[in-house]
């Protein structure tokens, strides 16, 4: 172990997120009056970026297990390893990003507090979720992070778009957390184990059709977290019914909470060459999904009218790709690692330029321009900063060249086509076109459209520090993630490595 | 280091001129502008590279830093000079001073913005033609779009919303055309490259180390990742019939745009061409040799009869530019070594010269408030200076000798007179020399009816000499056509010695 450390040592991310959320819940209930919302943001934010630089400092000296693999806790339950903590280092990035705007988003809210726990209670659901190996710590782990979701999402009581969001997708998150526990119960049921080594070891024995029934009903749970079709319904309605900090946070750190599931649960518990044997080709399930996914995330962006619900069919189709990291698997293939790694890192980049995008919304939202395209005309004049900022978070969600969107995009497809799934990569390229339509949309009406009339653009009297702040830091990392690329996708390349 | 001393200066000049205020930004931009052509000018000096820099000759000024690596294949930052891609740096830090002097009249809303893009353009110009590492030589190509766009869609003419988004649509379509087509040609060259340093695919090609990929047998990967390359770049050339993006994009764009636009932004297609196709594909251009010769001749002709039916000195002068890219194409794939040299040769000369017309016209426009041939004339009347330096230009666009244009055509003409890869070249060299004509036709006569006879404008402006800063930089292009018109050497020397490994390349494999 490194500097003699525990072996518990590993989950101080996750710890530190849940402490921060206590502490929060703590001072807000024993000095209700006290509470100030900048204090809270403060707190919040502090905690999610003192887990962030231990993610940081855990990778970058190797963990704390004594050969520097990964560390198992808790009767092989917990793995800590570094795809669990390149996944925590999102959720902690996304987390920061979301406190540091809410605090101007509800500056007028009469309980800021719930909103700050509630959010670090869900990060903390999503640490514990990047290192679970049981798949009873799996269920437990996106439970907890479910279910201060649907409390977000429909967190403005008063706002009946917001509450019918909530509504909806409470619905369809209980069903999908139903079939997925029914799921794990059938593998249970076939295997004898929870553990997800020991499922793979004791398939060897003997497959029975109950495990790959229990395989594609997992296979619908993560569709779910991860908005992909055929449980993407939800998404749109969530993400535009919900304030715009909350669907930022629950469109990049609760989706790729959903991806860290895929890419660990399936190559580990139910490995390639077994499944392939056994005909739970759930590599071709995935890439299916990925196809449908994309397409229909991409081709429904296009039509939307608003901003904000063009970003959350964006947002399904960027699931679309991701799902290329676990569709474009082959047994014994060149370039397995490769393809999951460039996930992961696409995972990564996507969290900064999605989160960016939808707190550049919240931002319109709190001065009170409109939703659509036509509402955001000449938003240019008053907020070039800020506009700027919208700019590159839309180029490079587009994948356009000089921003981190591009090598992150890239790398995935050519992953792909070296390990010979050439069609899914092409349909990614083809989507990827598409989706520049409707990106420089946004540009289009932020720099070139005229406003409608002159006087249109005077809601715009506040500034928003805070919100300024997150929408320009984020873009200034999917700037800087380019150059600084390298790190980022080794490391992601190694992690992924490591599962097969 | 000092490329990207260079580079960096125009990077950080451009977000030191964003923070300026309106009413300095323009000088300052001026001056951080000389930075990087003064230190053009000392790597000029001292510039002693021999032989092409993709076939294994010296590249000066080298850096190679290894960025990343994915999959076997590694990127890095990598960047030098050869003969061919030293005079287009050069053009590039000497245009962009001039463009931004001839800003100073007509930009007078958000100068700081405008003058940051210009410079931001430039340090992205520079990565064009100095990376030598095909992830970073993209990444810079495509930045270049972004500061142009903005540039016509903000500071443009009245129909600048629709010319810019035309021109981001038609460019970054042929981007990723282009993007596929290299790609392929990567792949299917498998574990024979380690990275994607043009040099090392450049060499691997020559190698024959191209293998089947997908099934697809290497000599048709070959064919097809040219032809999807070949139509990327001539979208940006433009070739006729990608051409049609040029004159909106020109004639919505402010002046000083314009001028980049045309002096620098369409070499970029030409230089991409002779790096990408005519360098690492000899063989398949030798094989479309015909057609290839064929679509520049009709861009000469197309171009040059397009320019004689517009009334508007800007669209002219436009459609004049895709008369001349079509010179260069021919000289690219004639594949001699004073066609290649001199098609270079002539991206510079028409480079310059394009610049000093779109400028000229310029300060004319900013004076009388419009463009229409017809709305004006007898302005040598009022503006003799400007005018004088117009008409010394055109005649260097017509060819008159002892200007660069002339230069240029004449090396061009040289070499395809003589080609033996390209059958029947006589007869497209004959019909390409007939373009000057009709360059000389409609020049004159728009010239006549605008500058000479008696002064008569249609509308009530109050027309002066143009001021000293708007006759400056057409006075040092002018000086400048005329010195490389005169003593073509100073840049024929090293860009022989670089196209020389090319035209040898074709001879070894035919």
């Amino acid at each position: 172990m490194v500097n003699g450390l525990p072996a518990v040592t590993a989950l101080l991310p996750a710890l530190l997120l849940a402490f921060t959320g206590l502490a929060l819940l703590l001072v807000d209930t024993i000095r209700p009056d006290a509470r100030s919302n900048t204090s809270m943001a403060v707190v919040g934010t502090l905690g999610s970026l003192a887990a962030l630089a231990a993610t940081v400092w855990l990778t970058a000296s190797g963990g704390v297990s004594p050969d520097g693999g990964a560390v198992l806790l808790f009767a092989d339950a917990i793995k800590v390893d570094t795809l669990a903590l390149f996944f925590t280092a999102i959720f902690a990035s996304v987390t920061a990003l979301v406190l540091v705007a809410a605090h101007d988003y509800f500056h007028d809210h009469a309980n800021p507090a719930a909103f700050y726990s509630l959010v670090t209670f869900a990060a903390t659901g999503m640490a514990l979720l990047a290192a679970a190996n049981s798949l009873a710590v799996v269920f437990v782990a996106l439970e907890m992070v479910s279910l201060p979701s649907y409390v977000l999402v429909a967190y403005l009581k008063q706002n009946r778009g917001s509450v019918e969001a909530g509504l909806k997708y409470f619905l369809v998150g209980a069903l999908s957390s139903a079939i997925f526990l029914f799921g794990i119960s059938l593998v249970y049921a076939a295997t004898g184990s929870l553990i997800l080594a020991d499922i793979a070891s004791a398939s060897v024995e003997g497959v029975t059709g109950v495990l790959g029934v229990g395989v594609v009903m997992m296979i619908g749970g993560v569709a779910f977290k991860t908005a992909s079709v055929p449980f993407h319904f939800w998404a749109p309605e969530a993400y535009e019914g919900a304030p715009a900090p909350v669907s930022a946070f629950l469109s990049s750190a609760s989706k790729a909470a959903g991806f860290v599931v895929a890419f660990r649960v399936f190559t580990e518990a139910f490995p390639l060459e077994l499944a392939v044997s056994a005909n739970v080709d759930w590599m071709l399930a995935f890439a299916v999904l990925a196809a449908v996914t994309m397409t229909l995330g991409n081709f429904a962006a296009a039509v939307q009218e608003e901003v904000k619900r063009m970003l959350a069919y964006s947002s399904i189709g960027h699931a679309g790709y991701a799902l290329i990291g676990v569709a474009a698997l082959t047994v014994d293939g060149p370039a397995n690692g490769t393809v999951m790694g460039a996930a992961m890192a696409h995972l990564l980049v996507y969290g900064f330029m999605n989160t960016g995008a939808f707190l550049f919304v919240a931002m319109a939202e709190r001065w009170g321009v409109g939703r659509t395209f036509a509402d955001y005309a000449g938003l240019w004049r008053r907020a070039p900063v800020a506009s700027v900022a919208m700019a590159v978070f839309m180029f490079s969600l587009a994948g356009l060249p000089p921003f981190a969107g591009f090598f992150s995009k890239y790398f995935l497809f050519q992953a792909a086509i070296d390990n010979g799934f050439l069609w899914l990569a092409g349909l990614g390229a083809i989507n990827s076109v598409v989706s520049l339509y409707y990106y420089s949309r946004v540009v289009k009406a932020l720099f070139l459209d005229e406003p409608e009339s002159p006087s249109a653009l005077d809601a715009i009297d506040v500034r928003p520090t805070a919100l300024y702040a997150a929408v320009v830091f984020a873009a200034v990392a999917t700037v800087l993630l380019l150059p600084g690329f390298g790190p980022v996708i080794e490391t992601a390349e190694a992690a992924a490595s490591a599962l097969f | 280091m000092i490329l990207e001393a260079l580079m960096a200066a125009a990077f950080v000049g451009a977000l030191t001129v964003f923070l300026a205020p309106d009413e300095w930004a323009g000088r300052l931009a001026f001056a951080i502008s000389l930075i990087p052509f003064v230190g053009s000018l000392y790597l000029w000096s001292g510039f002693e590279a021999g032989g092409n820099a993709l076939l294994g000759g010296e590249i000066a000024y080298a850096t190679q830093i290894e960025w990343l690596e994915v999959g076997g294949r590694s990127v890095s930052w990598f960047v030098g000079l050869d003969g061919i891609s030293l005079p287009l740096f050069v053009l590039t830090t000497f245009l962009v001073p001039l463009a931004i002097l001839s800003a100073w009249t007509p930009v007078d809303t958000r100068q700081s913005q405008f003058y940051g893009l210009m410079l931001f353009m430039e340090a992205n110009l520079l990565g064009v033609f100095a990376a030598l590492d095909f992830f970073l030589w993209f990444v810079f190509w495509e930045a270049v779009l972004v500061p142009m766009y903005f540039l016509i869609g903000i500071w443009g003419g009245p129909r600048r919303k629709y010319a810019a988004i035309k021109f981001f649509v038609y460019t970054n379509a042929a981007s990723l055309l282009m993007f596929i087509g290299f790609m392929s040609l990567v792949f299917a060259l498998g574990g024979s490259v380690s990275s994607f340093a043009l040099p090392e695919i450049a060499q691997a090609i020559a190698a024959g180390g191209l293998g089947t990929w997908f099934g697809i047998p290497p000599d048709r990967i070959a064919m097809v990742a040219f032809l999807a390359m070949f139509l990327g770049f001539a979208v940006k050339v433009p070739i006729v019939p990608f051409h049609t993006w040029l004159p909106d994009a020109h004639v919505q764009a402010p002046t000083p745009a314009s001028v980049l636009l045309a002096g620098v932004l369409l070499k970029m297609g030409t230089y991409a061409l002779l790096r990408f196709n005519f360098t690492m594909l000899p063989e398949q251009a030798s094989m479309l040799a015909i057609p290839i010769a064929a679509i520049a001749v009709i861009s000469v002709i197309y171009g040059a009869m397009l320019a004689l039916a517009q009334k508007d000195l800007k669209r002219i002068v436009a459609y004049s530019s895709v008369s001349s890219m079509g010179y260069v194409i021919l000289g690219l794939v004639v594949f001699t070594e004073y066609g290649i040299g001199g098609a270079t040769f002539q991206m510079v000369a028409h480079g310059l010269i394009s610049g000093l017309m779109f400028m000229a016209v310029g300060v004319i426009y900013n004076a009388t408030h419009t463009r229409m041939v017809g709305d004006m004339a007898g302005m040598a009347d009022r503006m003799p200076v400007t005018v004088g330096i117009l008409v010394a230009g055109a005649f260097g666009y017509m060819g008159l000798p002892l200007m660069a244009g002339f230069a240029g055509e004449f090396f061009i003409f040289v070499g395809s007179l003589s080609a033996p890869a390209l059958p029947y070249a006589p007869v497209f060299t004959a019909l390409a020399m007939f373009g000057i004509v009709i360059v000389a036709g409609y020049l004159l006569s728009a010239m006549q009816s605008t500058l000479f006879g008696p002064f008569e404008l249609e509308t009530d402006y109050d027309v002066g000499p143009a001021a000293f800063h708007d006759v400056a930089p057409l006075a040092v292009l002018l000086v400048a056509i005329i010195v490389l018109g005169v003593a073509p050497d100073i840049f024929f020397e090293m860009i022989r010695d670089a196209a020389l490994p090319v035209v040898e390349g074709v001879t070894v494999d035919g």
